[in-house]
């Protein structure tokens, strides 16, 4: 368990980096923590972040990356939902990583 | 050695009531873990199990999370074999119509949205046990 402050506020995160309240989560948490692995989020960053977190609102579950990766190219077209472009966004994994930085859980079947 | 993929099938046998124990929650996650590693997957309903699919829970009153949302991923997943025992839907007064509308989107058609669940027979649901590699109950 580790703590990150966040615009003078104290956010807790569990053993993995993820946030253990999930209603804390804002715009600025997602940034730090995308920080804590050098990665400035772009705007293709906050597409998969905004398209995971709607997801999770849907199905209360952040989805597998294959399912990720199926959705993303019926959402955003093609030339986004595929392995490449996603993991040059998150090269710690299209949904492990950015699952993290969207304040969700690691994904369920994410071993 | 050969590297030779071998599918078998998979039934997930649920009977119990969403809420109250662990096993409708755990089973729902087996399988979504489970469906990435491309097997033949069936999902049975029966006895209380039924009640895992009523559309419209709320779990207001009983401090728990509402996971039934995440059974409309299922097809997501490819888990599109999803079948319930009649028998157990007239025992306790229900019709497919108070269930939960769960669908999936066929590749060999067109992507056309089609519904995963089917109410069989208890005959039907024993034939379907007898054919399976793996029976995993909950």
């Amino acid at each position: 368990m580790s703590t990150i402050e966040v615009n003078g506020k104290a956010v807790e995160l569990d053993e993995e980096g993820y946030l253990v309240n999930l209603s804390e989560w804002n715009e600025d948490i997602g940034k730090i923590l995308a920080t804590q692995d050098e990665i400035e989020l772009t705007d293709g960053h906050w597409e998969v972040i905004t398209f995971l977190r709607d997801y999770y609102d849907e199905y209360q579950i952040a989805p597998a990356v294959r399912v990720l990766t199926k959705a993303i190219g019926k959402k955003l077209g093609k030339e986004k939902g595929n392995s490449k472009y996603l993991y040059q966004l998150f090269p710690y994994g299209p949904a492990k990583q950015a699952c993290r930085f969207a304040g969700l859980p690691k994904p369920t079947g994410c071993v | 050695m050969e590297d030779e993929e071998v599918i078998k099938k998979f039934l997930y046998l649920n009977r119990k009531a969403p809420y109250g124990s662990i096993y409708a929650l755990e089973s729902l996650e087996v399988v979504l873990i489970g469906a990435a590693f491309d097997q033949n997957v069936s999902l049975a309903f029966i006895d209380d199990g039924v009640y895992q699919l009523k559309k419209d829970q709320s779990t207001d009153g009983i401090g728990m999370k509402n996971f039934s949302s995440t059974y409309r991923a299922l097809g997501d997943y490819d888990v599109n074999k999803i079948y319930v025992d009649k028998d157990s839907m007239d025992e306790r007064g229900l019709t497919i119509d108070d269930l939960m509308n769960l669908t999936y989107e066929d590749e060999d058609d067109d992507y056309a949205e089609k519904p995963s669940i089917s109410i069989l027979t208890s005959e039907k649901i024993s034939a379907l046990m007898e054919e399976q590699d793996v029976i995993l109950s909950f």
